[in-house]
């Protein structure tokens, strides 16, 4: 034995001569932490460099625009009425997908799959195509004035089917791997359908719902593709934190975008943090 | 083991007594109806009466072949940085622990958790003229925004995540004893990883190709702001689809948009392909 063999206790590291293999390690990580300082440090620093580049005060006064309160509101409003929607419907699907065999299943999970092979300028022109003035149903609309497109109702429409699978995604897979042996369990012993959901399977999936549910909000609060093409851009009124980063980035506003983008920069922090959480919760639980 | 309990599973079925089936079912089929299968129905009534000779005027002129062959090959050249890099970063997060590996870890879902818009928006600005890193890279010549290299750093950003976290479990799952096999019987480290690593990663390596790949295809939000979106140029296809919105052209609205349809669908049916392959590779 000329050159020492590697233990082979240590075999979740490649086993080679130590100084070969010291500089092999220290170049990939050197190359692995160059291009994430690249492509994911700088663009998140440089949100909040580039907002507070002239001070604090005009990040404020940009923040305190009329039409940027009223992007927030928006926001706020298309998510609280998206996001518990597509849960419900998460935990549903989910719960039909994964504790029931039935015909038809691949199709339902393929149409689950849609979104994230769509592009969501496509998903918008869907809905101009149904409720836009020579859509289906736009004369229909007309005559009953009841307006969808370029409002809130078309908006919402177009960010549930951008955002619908997120929770569905997060749920079958955990409630297939826990199979059916509890919750059958539980009603042998006399629980009721209601009693065996809250006490068996809900308290058993709750951490998958809860990371589910903050993936379906960081995308249905971000989402720009879709949401754009439906919205009309009418200032003030229909407009989203990223309709309006875009529409204050194409006013040539040196730091006004950014200020307005801190605020999605900061929901895209707190929704990794939020994993990392959860990781660390499932990982102590089991 | 999977298999023998897949068919207990399956003889067990009719007398499944779990309740609330019909409900859940009757939901989501009420649901996706809603939300997916009318506004596609819409496209499909739409596009019936449309007539097939301009619809395919309109997805064949110039401007919308130079906007799918950038779309297609930027999306092209960012799947390969993310297979490269993606499959170099799960290595590196998996096999080489460093100080501040486990940050590193976090940040990959940056991307996903960021909004385009934003993501865009700071990316345009880093590689300007008077960014952080245009300004060494202009002078040398090397344009990061408001060209088709933009086009490319903000596909590759955006797919990122979409490689490393497809790949990263599988090298979890590598078997060290075949690699210890190879050593006894005198592979050095790079035979090692050509004939033994490499080719047990190559499914999942492909299939996270495909992933951004798909992902890089329809992105929108980050490249309005990176691309500066002129005809011919730097405008990709999606971004025509909103340009013909804009001008109330919904037939040429339409016809981009079901050629991109097209796209992610041969895409999809080679990514499940794929996938079943790399299902066949692991099971013995």
């Amino acid at each position: 034995m000329n050159t020492p063999a590697a233990p082979i206790a240590s075999s979740s590291a490649a086993p080679a001569p130590k100084s070969d293999r010291s500089l092999i390690h220290w170049l990939l990580v050197a190359v692995a932490v160059l291009f994430s300082a690249v492509f994911l440090v700088l663009p998140l620093l440089n949100v909040f460099a580039q907002a507070l580049a002239a001070g604090f005060g005009p990040y404020c006064h940009a923040l305190a625009d009329p039409d940027t309160i009223s992007a927030i509101r928006l926001t706020l409003i298309i998510a609280a009425i998206c996001v518990p929607l597509n849960a419900v419907f998460g935990v549903a699907a989910s719960w039909a997908i994964a504790k029931f065999d039935f015909r038809g299943k691949p199709f339902l999970l393929s149409l689950m799959d849609l979104p994230f092979s769509i592009s969501p300028v496509v998903a918008g022109l869907l809905f101009v195509l149904l409720f836009g003035v020579n859509g289906l149903l736009g004369r229909w609309l007309e005559v009953h004035h009841v307006k969808v497109l370029f409002a809130l109702p078309g908006m919402v429409l177009a960010t549930i089917f951008v955002t619908f699978p997120y929770v569905a995604r997060e749920l079958i897979p955990i409630m297939r791997a826990q199979g059916r042996e509890q919750e059958e369990a539980a009603l042998t012993l006399g629980a009721s359908g209601w009693q065996t959901f809250w006490h068996v399977t809900l308290p058993s999936v709750k951490w998958g719902l809860f990371y589910g549910i903050v993936l379906c909000n960081a995308r249905a609060m971000g989402e720009f593709g879709a949401v754009s093409v439906v919205s009309g851009h009418i200032a003030g009124q229909t407009d989203t934190l990223p309709l309006r980063v875009e529409k204050l980035y194409n006013e040539f506003d040196p730091v006004a975008p950014f200020a307005v983008a801190t605020l999605l920069a900061l929901l895209a922090v707190a929704t990794m943090l939020l994993k990392a959480l959860l990781e660390w919760k499932t990982r102590h639980e089991t | 083991m999977t298999r023998s309990r897949a068919a207990a599973v399956k003889s067990f079925a009719p007398a499944n007594p779990l309740p609330g089936f019909n409900i859940t079912l009757g939901f989501t089929i009420v649901y996706l109806t809603l939300i997916v299968l009318i506004p596609i129905g819409a496209l499909a009534i739409k596009t019936l009466g449309l007539s097939w000779k301009e619809l395919w005027a309109l997805a064949t002129n110039d401007r919308a072949l130079a906007s799918y062959r950038l779309s297609l090959g930027a999306s092209l050249a960012a799947a390969l940085i993310n297979a490269l890099f993606g499959s170099l970063l799960a290595w590196v997060l998996v096999r080489h622990p460093f100080p501040g590996r486990r940050l590193l870890d976090g940040l990959i879902d940056f991307p996903f958790a960021l909004p385009t818009a934003v993501a865009g928006l700071t990316l345009a600005s880093l590689f300007s003229a008077h960014g952080w890193l245009g300004q060494y890279l202009t002078p040398l010549g090397i344009q990061g925004a408001f060209s088709r290299l933009g086009v490319v750093i903000a596909l590759t950003f955006v797919g990122l995540p979409f490689s490393v976290r497809t790949i990263q479990p599988e090298i979890e799952t590598l078997d060290p004893d075949i690699q210890e096999a190879a050593m006894c019987l005198g592979a050095g480290p790079w035979r090692r990883f050509v004939s033994v690593t490499a080719p047990a990663l190559l499914p999942t390596v492909l299939t996270g190709f495909g992933l951004s790949f798909a992902r890089a295809l329809g992105e929108y939000g980050s490249i309005v702001f990176i691309s500066g979106n002129l005809p011919f140029k730097t405008e990709i296809a999606p971004t025509l689809v909103v340009m013909r919105l804009d001008q109330f052209d919904y037939t040429g609205a339409i016809s981009v948009a079901l050629v991109l349809m097209i796209f992610s669908f041969a895409l999809l049916l080679t990514l499940n392909t794929l996938q079943g392959w790399a299902a066949k590779f692991q099971e013995p």
